[in-house]
């Protein structure tokens, strides 16, 4: 009797498979918060797909810049210089500047756009047709389209367009790719602005699955009460509210995923057809294996999170009366 | 085993519910504190089981004096405690065996060993055929003893109860008595609050009986009284014979 009643004997398991134990108890603790999801199935799937929709929003946003960065990378390639050439300059002279630049070592293709060809495009594309008939002659240059070679650097760029700028029939330099600057600039400032939604929507998360489990609390508030009680510790009362957050997330991110897949698959079809218009081989970009994962990861970190704040807040509050 | 010593428990709003309370409770003693309701019972097992902590005076439990034991260490503390609750507070979403293990659970033993153990305290309470039933399904006899059971499932050295047969009628009062008093015979150290004079007398155990916070022994009132008055009587005859 003496034996059995020494307080380790009496109090703690015997210490070999004790992390056997606990993992076997975080288990049945997992798979019971589980099993209480199952039982109010449309409560618990509205929760995880508020918890989608708000995963899946910005994981589209980052999607669609992306994509819009990767059609612009291959814009990148093409840094056309236009270089207008004085009004008095003819088309032989501008043919033999094309071969002088031709010949250089940085240039790839030089095309010459004549006056007659620019303004027969002008005509066509602007709109103005009829009226460009009363001009009595052609405003437009002859422009050459130069293309650099594919090894430039940002300095041999710049050398470039200073010795195009420098020759005696240039009027004036146009490097046409300034707008693909400005339009990264752009996807800069759209991928920071979903970096700060994402962050207010990880919020909600939080806010949405502490509500959730701060409801969850209140109803089995006897069960906690009585756990107490008998002994429980809080870390044992928190647990399976910290799995049931951890269930939400998970469920979030899957379901966000297969939100996004969806959405991709809507917009395959008429993109495939776009891309076809321009012949361009352009295929839609998904989210990549590590995207998922942090899709999913962000889920159950935010539900993890969620609930702990709620088992925190509202769990030291219940005490055996 | 339980030294309570000079207690007072004063609520908010003034109102004492034990004052300058002290008593002993031996080791292997199964004791009943008894009195009306308010005269302080359920304050005192709620002071031992720490739902309360004293506003003046020591509760010392198997040598532990419970002023010392902070917030984070009441579980443990309260583990090595059976108690048995007037309404059983059981889980009624659970069945009669893992209610009964639940305090096995919470002290981390494995699923075989607890189910063992768990059996063997339902065996004791004669339930063992029930560890699949839901509580709700059971008598309030029978859920008593499922209460039972899970106070004395992880073996504690101390029993205590409040009003465990409050809501029997004297059959199933008096099984559960006895119940508590097999404990007993193997050494458990029990405390049970009640107001049901007849049965304790039935059983002849030490009562301490408490009115308003207090001690209160009638009986021993009346001795001395009369040995007072047999001093002084005494005494005048002294006087006379001078």
């Amino acid at each position: 009797m003496a034996a059995v009643n020494s307080p380790n004997l009496l109090h703690a398991p015997p210490s070999s498979g004790r992390f056997l134990n606990w993992l076997v108890r975080h288990a049945s603790t997992g798979s019971g918060a589980l099993q209480r999801l199952a039982r109010q199935p449309f409560a618990s799937f509205m929760t995880v797909l508020v918890i989608a929709v708000t995963l899946a929003l910005p994981a589209a946003m980052h999607l669609v810049i992306k994509n819009a960065q990767s059609i612009s990378a291959s814009w990148d390639n093409a840094l056309d210089f236009s270089v207008y050439l004085n009004t008095g300059t003819s088309i032989e002279e501008a043919r033999r500047l094309a071969d002088i630049i031709r010949q250089r070592a940085d240039v790839e293709q030089v095309t010459l756009i004549t006056s007659a060809e620019a303004l027969q495009e002008f005509r066509e594309q602007s709109g103005f047709g009829e009226s460009l008939d009363h001009l009595t002659a052609n405003p437009l240059p002859h422009t050459l389209v130069v293309r650099p070679g594919t090894n430039h650097t940002e300095v041999s760029m710049s050398l470039l367009n200073e010795e195009l700028g420098n020759l005696p029939e240039t009027d004036f330099v146009q490097v046409d790719t300034e707008w693909v600057r400005r339009f990264h600039a752009i996807l800069d400032i759209l991928q920071r602005s979903i970096a700060i939604g994402a962050a207010l929507l990880g919020a909600a998360i939080i806010i949405i699955i502490g509500n959730t489990i701060r409801l969850d609390i209140q109803n089995r508030r006897d069960e906690i009460e009585v756990t107490k009680l008998i002994g429980a510790s809080s870390a044992f009362v928190r647990r399976p509210f910290l799995y049931s957050g951890l269930w939400y997330g998970l469920g979030g991110g899957l379901l966000a995923l297969a939100l996004v897949r969806y959405g991709l698959y809507a917009l395959e079809a008429p993109v495939t057809r776009l891309a076809g218009l321009y012949s361009s081989p352009f295929n839609i970009l998904s989210l990549d294996l590590a995207e998922s994962l942090a899709i999913v990861a962000a889920g159950m970190t935010l539900g993890l999170a969620g609930s702990w704040v709620a088992a925190a807040r509202h769990m030291r509050r219940i005490e055996p009366r | 085993m339980i030294q309570v010593e000079n207690v007072t428990k004063r609520f908010p709003g003034g109102h004492d519910a034990l004052k300058g309370l002290s008593l002993n409770v031996d080791k292997g003693e199964m004791v009943f504190v008894t009195g009306h309701s308010g005269a302080g019972k359920s304050t005192l097992l709620r002071l031992i089981a720490l739902i309360e902590r004293p506003t003046s005076g020591h509760v010392i439990v198997d040598g532990q004096n419970t002023r010392r034991v902070p917030r984070r260490k009441i579980p443990a503390y309260r583990r090595q405690i059976g108690m048995v609750f007037q309404d059983h507070k059981l889980l009624y979403d659970r069945k009669v065996f893992d209610n009964v293990a639940l305090p096995l659970i919470i002290a981390g033993f494995s699923d075989r060993d607890a189910a063992r153990k768990v059996r063997a305290a339902l065996d004791q309470v004669s339930l063992l055929h029930k560890e699949n039933h839901f509580p709700e399904t059971l008598s309030s006899g029978e859920q008593q003893r499922v209460g039972i059971a899970r106070a004395i499932v992880s073996r504690p050295k101390l029993l205590i109860a409040d009003e465990p047969t409050g809501n029997l009628d004297p059959d199933l009062s008096l099984e559960v008595m006895r119940i508590f008093r097999r404990f007993n015979e193997v050494g458990v150290t029990i405390l049970i609050a009640s107001h049901d004079t007849a049965l304790i007398d039935q059983l002849g155990c030490r009562r301490i009986p408490l009115a308003n916070g207090m001690l209160h022994y009638e009986e021993e009132e009346d001795v001395v009284a009369e040995y007072v008055e047999r001093l002084s009587v005494q005494t005048e005859q002294a006087e006379w014979r001078q």
